[in-house]
C-alpha cells in the first residue's frame, strides 16, 4: 500500500477575480514521480507556486507527510516550507551566477551547516565541529556534482555553465537540501534529445534513491516516460488524475488539449 | 481653526515646490532606473540662475510685473537645462547598461561638483534679494489671527499648476510622450522600434532639470534667500516624495511632495521646528513599511 | 574624421559657453548697501569655454588612438588577482612599519590614522553593501551611535576605553538591527531612501537633543585611551607610557599608539569578513545578493540573515566611531553628515564591491589624495567630486571587479564580474 507524501486538499488561488488553481485535490505519493500537466494558463506554476510557499494560497489545504506525520504547509513562511522538505527549481534557472557551482551547493546546506557554527562564533574561531561540518557538506556537494556530472565544473562560476549543465545544477542545488519532494518546473525546457534523456534517467535516478519528485513539463516524451503518476489541469480545475495510460486514453484531457470541446470542431 | 487654514495655504505652496524636484527624480527613475542624486543640486543650480537674472533685471531697474518673473523663470529654466543635459552626458549616459551602484556614485559625485562649483563660482555666502512680490490677500481677519494668501503663493500654485498641465500635457499626448513611455516599459524592445533612446533619456533629463528650475526660481522668489547648499535638503525631501507617492509614478510624486509639504508646515506648526524634517522621514519609512512600493506605485510582481 | 572632431569640440564649447555665462561670467556679490551686485568675469568664461574645446578635441583623439575598448578577458582578471595577493602583503607591511619609516612624522601619522579609520569603514559597510548586496546611504547613522555612545559612557559613568570599545559596538549593532528590521523588506531603492533617512533622523536628533548630546556644540573632554591603564601623559611620573617603560614622554607615543589600534581594529573588520566569507553565513549574504528568491527557496531565512549582515557592519561603524570619538576627545552632529556616509560608500564601490583589498587602495587613494590636495582650499571638494564620476565612468565595476570563489575544490580562479550580481536589495 502506498503513503502519501504530498496531499492537496481544494486548494483555492485567487489573484482578485481570477481563479488561477480552483480547488485542486490531489495526493502525490511516496517514491513516485507525479507529473502535473496541462496546457497553458491552466495554472500549474501557480498551484507549484502554492507548493513551494511562493504564494499563500486563499483557500484549501496542503498537507507534506513527514515521517508519517502531515505538516501543514499552507501554515508555514516560504522559507521554512523548504525546512519541512520541499526543495524546488525554477523555470528560468534562478543559480548564484557569480559563485561557483561548489558554492552553490553549499548555499544549499545552509542550515545544517549553520546550526554547527555555534552561532558563526565557532566556524569564526575554526572550532572542529564546523570543520568536520564543511567536510561533510563538501562531500555531499561533491556526490551530487557526480551524479549531475559536473564534477570537472565545480570550480566555475555557474553564471558561466552552459545552459544545460545549468539545469542539472539547480537538481543538484535542490537535492543538496535533502528534500522529502523534490519540486521541478519544466526541467526538460531547452534541452536537447539526447539531454532529456539523461534527465529522465537523473530524475528515476533520485526517486529511486528516496526523494519523491513533483515536476511540471510539456515535453510529452520525458512525461509520459518516467511519471507514475499524471494530474491534468485545465483552467485552474483537475480533469484528471491517473497513471500515463489512463490519462492518455482520457476523453476530456484530449478535448483539453485538442482545444474546447465546444469549440474545437476544427481541431477535432 | 484659522491658524490651520495658514498653515494649509503655507504647506500646499511648500508642497508644490517638492512636488516639482519630485517629478524629475521620478522621470529619471522610471526612464533609467536611477537615482539621479544630482538633481537637488540642479535645482540649487535653477534657483542660482534665477538669483542672478534678478539681480540683473533689477539693475537694469526692470524687475517688475509678471514679464519680469516670467523672463526669470524662462533663463533659469534653459540655463538649468543645459545642465541637466551636460550631467546626463558626462556622468551617466558612459554608464548605461552598467552595474546598479555605479550610476549612484557618479551621482553622489556630479551632485558634490555642481554643490562646489556653484560655491567657487558664485561664493559661500548666502545671498539674499529683496521680496520680488510682496502683499496678499487677507482671508481671515479675526481678532486672534490673519490668515494672508500671499501673491507669492498664489504665484507658486498657479506656476506650478500651469507647468504640470503642460507637463502631463507633453508626457500623455506627444510622440515624445510616448517614447518616453515606452523606453520606460522596455528600453530594447523601444529602441528595436527605432525609438532613438539615447535621445529620449536625454530629453528626459532636460525636462526634469527645467522642472526643478522652476522649482529653484519659485523657491528663490518666496523664500528670498538661497545658498549653494539648499540643494540638498530639498532634493533628499523631493526624493522622499517621489518614494512616497510610488517612485515612477507622476502623479504620486506631485501627491507626494504635496504630502511633505504639508506634514512639515503642520509639524513645526503645532509640534517642534527642529525636528520637521525627523517627521517627514518618519512618515515615509511608516508608509514604505504598510505600503512597500509607496502610495501610488505599482507593486512589482515577484516572478518566480 | 578632423573636421568631425572639430565640429564635436565646437558644439561642446558653445554647451560650455551655456553652462558657465550666467553662473562664472556673472558672480553674484554683496555691495556696500547690502544689495547684490554682479561682478562681470568674462575672461575666466573664455579660459573654461576653451577648455572645453581643447578637452573634447583630446578625449576625441585619445579614443581614435585607443580604438575600441576591450572587454576584461579572464587571463587579465586573474592577472590582478595575482597581483592582489601580491599587493596586499605590501600594502599591510608598509602599514604595520609606517611609524619607524625615516621621515614619518606626526602629520603622516595623522594621516594614516585618518585613511585607516576609512579603511575600515569601508570594510564594514562592505559586509552590508558588498556582500549581502544591501545598499545602506545612511552608514554614518551607526558610526555616529558608536562615537556618541563612547562619549556619553565615558563622560558620565567614567567607563575606561576597553570597556566602551565592545560596548559601543553592540549598541551599533543593536541600532542596526533596530532600524533593519522592519526596513530588510523593502527592496532596492527603497531600502536606500529609508536608510537615508535614517541617517538624517540620528543626526537631527543628535542635533536637537540638548539634554543629553549638547546640540550642536558636541561633546568635548571625552577621556583619551589608555595603554592598558598607562596614560600619556607628558609628566612621565611612573603611571604615565612614558614613567613605566623609562622613555623620554613625547606627544607622538600617543599617536603611534593610536595608529596601531586603528590598524588593529582594521585588521579584526578585514579578518572577520575574510572568515565569514569562507562560512555559511557569509555565503549566505552573497547568495541573497545573487538571488534572494532562490534563497528563499533553499530554506535560507532572508530576514535574519540580512540582519545579521546589517548589525555586523553596523557594530564595525560604531567601533569606529568609537576610536574617532577617543582620538578627537570631542564630537558634534557635524561629523556625521550624509556625505561621510556618500564617501564610505564611493570608497565600497570604488575598490570593487566585496574585495578587501580594492577597498584599502580605494580608501588610500580617496582619503589621501583628498590631504594632499589640502592646499587646493575650496577647489578640493570640486576635485574630490569629480574624481568619483571620472573613476566610476572609467571603471563601473571598481578597481577590482572579480570575485574570489569562497571555497575550492581543486584550483582556485577569479570569476569575472560579468557573472557577479550586485543585488537588488
Amino acid at each position: 500500500m502506498a503513503t502519501p507524501i504530498l496531499e492537496t486538499d481544494t486548494l483555492t488561488m485567487r489573484f482578485g477575480g481570477l481563479v488561477a488553481v480552483d480547488a485542486v485535490t490531489f495526493t502525490a505519493q511516496r517514491d513516485d514521480i507525479t507529473a502535473i500537466i496541462g496546457p497553458n494558463g491552466a495554472g500549474k506554476t501557480t498551484l507549484f507556486n502554492c507548493i513551494t510557499g511562493f504564494y499563500r494560497p486563499t483557500g484549501g489545504a496542503l498537507r507534506l507527510f513527514r515521517d508519517g506525520a502531515p505538516v501543514e504547509l499552507h501554515h508555514l513562511a516560504g522559507h521554512r516550507i523548504a525546512r519541512a522538505g520541499v526543495a524546488r527549481t525554477f523555470q528560468n534557472i534562478r543559480l548564484f551566477p557569480g559563485m561557483t557551482a561548489l558554492e552553490n551547493l553549499l548555499v544549499a546546506q545552509h542550515n545544517t551547516l549553520m546550526a554547527s557554527t555555534g552561532f558563526g562564533i565557532g566556524a569564526l574561531l575554526g572550532a572542529p565541529r564546523y570543520r568536520r561540518a564543511q567536510k561533510a557538506a563538501i562531500a555531499k556537494a561533491v556526490h551530487w556534482l557526480e551524479v549531475t556530472d559536473l564534477l570537472a565544473r565545480a570550480d566555475d562560476p555557474a553564471g558561466a555553465l552552459p545552459y544545460g549543465q545549468q539545469r542539472r545544477l539547480e537538481i543538484a542545488r535542490a537535492m543538496c537540501t535533502d528534500p522529502l519532494l523534490l519540486c521541478l518546473d519544466e526541467p526538460a525546457a531547452g534541452l536537447n534529445p539526447r539531454e532529456s534523456e539523461e534527465l529522465s534517467a537523473l530524475l528515476r535516478m533520485i526517486r529511486d534513491g528516496g526523494c519523491s519528485i513533483l515536476l511540471i513539463e510539456h515535453d510529452m516524451g520525458v512525461v509520459m516516460g518516467i511519471s507514475d503518476r499524471i494530474v491534468v489541469l485545465d483552467h485552474g480545475r483537475k480533469i484528471a488524475d491517473g497513471t500515463p495510460g489512463e490519462v492518455r486514453a482520457d476523453p476530456r484531457v484530449i478535448a483539453a488539449y485538442l482545444g474546447e470541446g465546444d469549440e474545437g470542431e476544427d481541431a477535432a | 481653526m484659522a491658524y490651520a487654514l495658514q498653515q494649509l495655504i503655507n504647506g500646499i505652496s511648500l508642497g508644490m515646490i517638492y512636488g516639482l524636484i519630485a517629478v524629475g527624480y521620478t522621470m529619471v527613475y522610471g526612464i533609467i532606473g536611477m537615482i539621479n542624486f544630482a538633481h537637488g543640486d540642479i535645482f540649487m543650480v535653477g534657483a542660482f540662475v534665477a538669483l542672478i537674472s534678478v539681480v540683473m533685471l533689477v539693475s537694469g531697474g526692470i524687475m517688475d510685473g509678471p514679464a519680469a518673473i516670467l523672463i526669470v523663470l524662462l533663463v533659469s529654466m534653459c540655463v538649468t537645462a543645459l545642465y541637466g543635459w551636460t550631467v546626463e552626458r558626462i556622468a551617466y549616459r558612459p554608464l548605461r547598461g552598467s552595474f546598479r551602484l555605479a550610476p549612484l556614485i557618479s551621482a553622489i559625485g556630479m551632485s558634490i561638483v555642481l554643490q562646489n562649483y556653484v560655491q567657487v563660482a558664485q561664493g559661500a555666502r548666502v545671498k539674499p534679494i529683496d521680496a520680488v512680490l510682496p502683499g496678499g490677500i487677507t482671508v481671515i481677519d479675526s481678532e486672534a489671527f490673519i490668515v494672508q494668501f500671499s501673491y507669492m503663493q498664489m504665484l507658486i500654485i498657479a506656476v506650478t499648476l500651469g507647468v504640470l498641465a503642460i507637463f502631463t500635457w507633453l508626457v500623455t499626448r506627444t510622440p515624445l510622450g510616448r517614447a518616453m513611455r515606452a523606453c520606460e516599459q522596455d528600453r530594447r524592445m523601444a529602441s528595436l522600434l527605432g525609438i532613438d533612446t539615447d535621445r529620449t533619456i536625454s530629453l528626459t533629463f532636460v525636462i526634469g532639470a527645467s522642472l526643478a528650475a522652476v522649482a529653484g526660481t519659485l523657491y528663490l522668489l518666496r523664500y528670498g534667500v538661497i545658498d549653494f547648499y539648499i540643494g540638498f535638503l530639498a532634493g533628499v525631501k523631493a526624493f522622499t516624495a517621489a518614494v512616497l507617492g510610488g517612485i515612477g509614478s507622476l502623479p504620486g510624486a506631485v501627491l507626494g511632495g504635496l504630502l511633505i509639504g504639508l506634514i512639515e508646515t503642520f509639524w513645526s506648526a503645532y509640534f517642534s521646528v527642529q525636528y520637521k524634517d525627523v517627521a517627514a522621514f518618519s512618515i515615509l519609512v511608516l508608509v514604505l513599511i504598510f505600503m512597500p512600493t509607496g502610495l501610488l506605485g505599482r507593486a512589482e510582481v515577484e516572478k518566480v | 574624421m578632423t573636421l568631425r572632431a572639430l565640429k564635436d569640440a565646437a558644439i561642446t564649447a558653445l554647451v560650455a559657453l551655456g553652462l558657465f555665462v550666467p553662473l562664472v561670467g556673472l558672480r553674484t556679490d554683496v555691495g556696500p548697501s547690502g544689495e547684490l551686485v554682479l561682478r562681470q568675469r568674462w575672461g575666466d568664461v573664455v579660459i573654461l569655454v576653451a577648455l572645453a574645446f581643447v578637452g573634447r578635441l583630446a578625449l576625441l583623439g585619445w579614443r581614435g588612438w585607443r580604438g575600441d575598448p576591450k572587454p576584461a578577458s579572464a587571463a587579465r582578471t586573474e592577472a590582478l588577482r595575482k597581483a592582489g595577493l601580491f599587493v596586499a602583503p605590501v600594502l599591510l607591511g608598509l602599514a604595520v612599519l609606517l611609524p619607524f619609516i625615516p621621515g614619518t612624522g606626526r602629520y603622516e601619522l595623522d594621516l594614516g590614522i585618518l585613511v585607516l579609520t576609512y579603511v575600515m569603514l569601508g570594510w564594514g559597510l562592505n559586509i552590508v553593501v558588498g556582500l549581502a548586496g544591501l545598499l545602506d546611504l545612511g552608514y554614518v547613522a551607526f558610526y555616529a551611535v558608536g562615537a556618541y555612545s563612547y562619549a556619553l559612557l565615558a563622560t558620565t559613568f567614567g567607563l575606561s576605553f576597553w570597556i566602551c570599545l565592545p560596548l559601543a559596538g553592540l549598541l551599533a549593532a543593536f541600532w542596526g538591527v533596530l532600524l533593519g528590521f522592519p526596513v530588510l523588506r523593502l527592496r532596492g531603492d527603497y531600502l536606500a531612501i529609508v536608510t537615508l533617512a535614517f541617517g538624517e533622523i540620528i543626526r537631527v536628533v543628535l542635533l536637537n537633543w540638548v539634554s543629553l548630546t549638547n546640540g550642536p556644540n558636541g561633546i568635548s573632554g571625552i577621556p583619551r585611551p589608555t595603554f592598558f591603564g598607562l596614560t600619556f601623559s607628558m609628566s612621565g611620573e611612573p603611571d604615565t607610557f612614558a614613567g613605566f617603560f623609562g622613555i623620554e614622554p613625547s606627544p607622538v607615543h600617543r599617536v603611534i599608539f593610536l595608529y596601531y589600534l586603528i590598524l588593529g581594529l582594521a585588521l579584526l573588520t578585514n579578518w572577520v569578513s575574510i572568515r565569514l566569507r569562507r562560512q555559511p553565513l557569509g555565503r549566505a549574504w552573497e547568495a541573497l545578493r545573487e538571488d534572494e528568491i532562490a534563497c528563499r527557496a533553499l530554506g535560507i531565512n532572508v530576514t535574519t540573515t540580512k540582519l545579521t549582515a546589517f548589525a555586523l557592519g553596523a557594530m564595525f561603524a560604531g567601533i569606529a566611531g568609537s576610536f574617532f570619538a577617543t582620538r578627537q576627545g570631542f564630537i558634534s552632529p557635524e561629523s556625521f553628515t550624509f556625505i561621510e556616509s556618500a564617501i564610505i560608500l564611493a570608497i565600497v564601490v570604488l575598490g570593487g564591491m566585496g574585495s578587501q583589498i580594492g577597498i584599502a587602495i580605494a580608501a588610500l587613494v580617496m582619503i589621501g589624495g583628498f590631504e594632499v590636495f589640502r592646499d587646493l582650499d575650496e577647489w578640493r571638494m570640486l576635485v574630490f567630486g569629480g574624481a568619483m564620476v571620472l573613476i566610476m565612468v572609467a571603471r563601473p565595476r571598481g578597481l577590482v571587479g572579480h570575485r574570489t570563489p569562497s571555497v575550492v575544490l581543486r584550483e582556485r580562479r577569479a570569476i569575472g564580474a560579468e557573472h557577479v550580481a550586485e543585488g537588488h536589495g
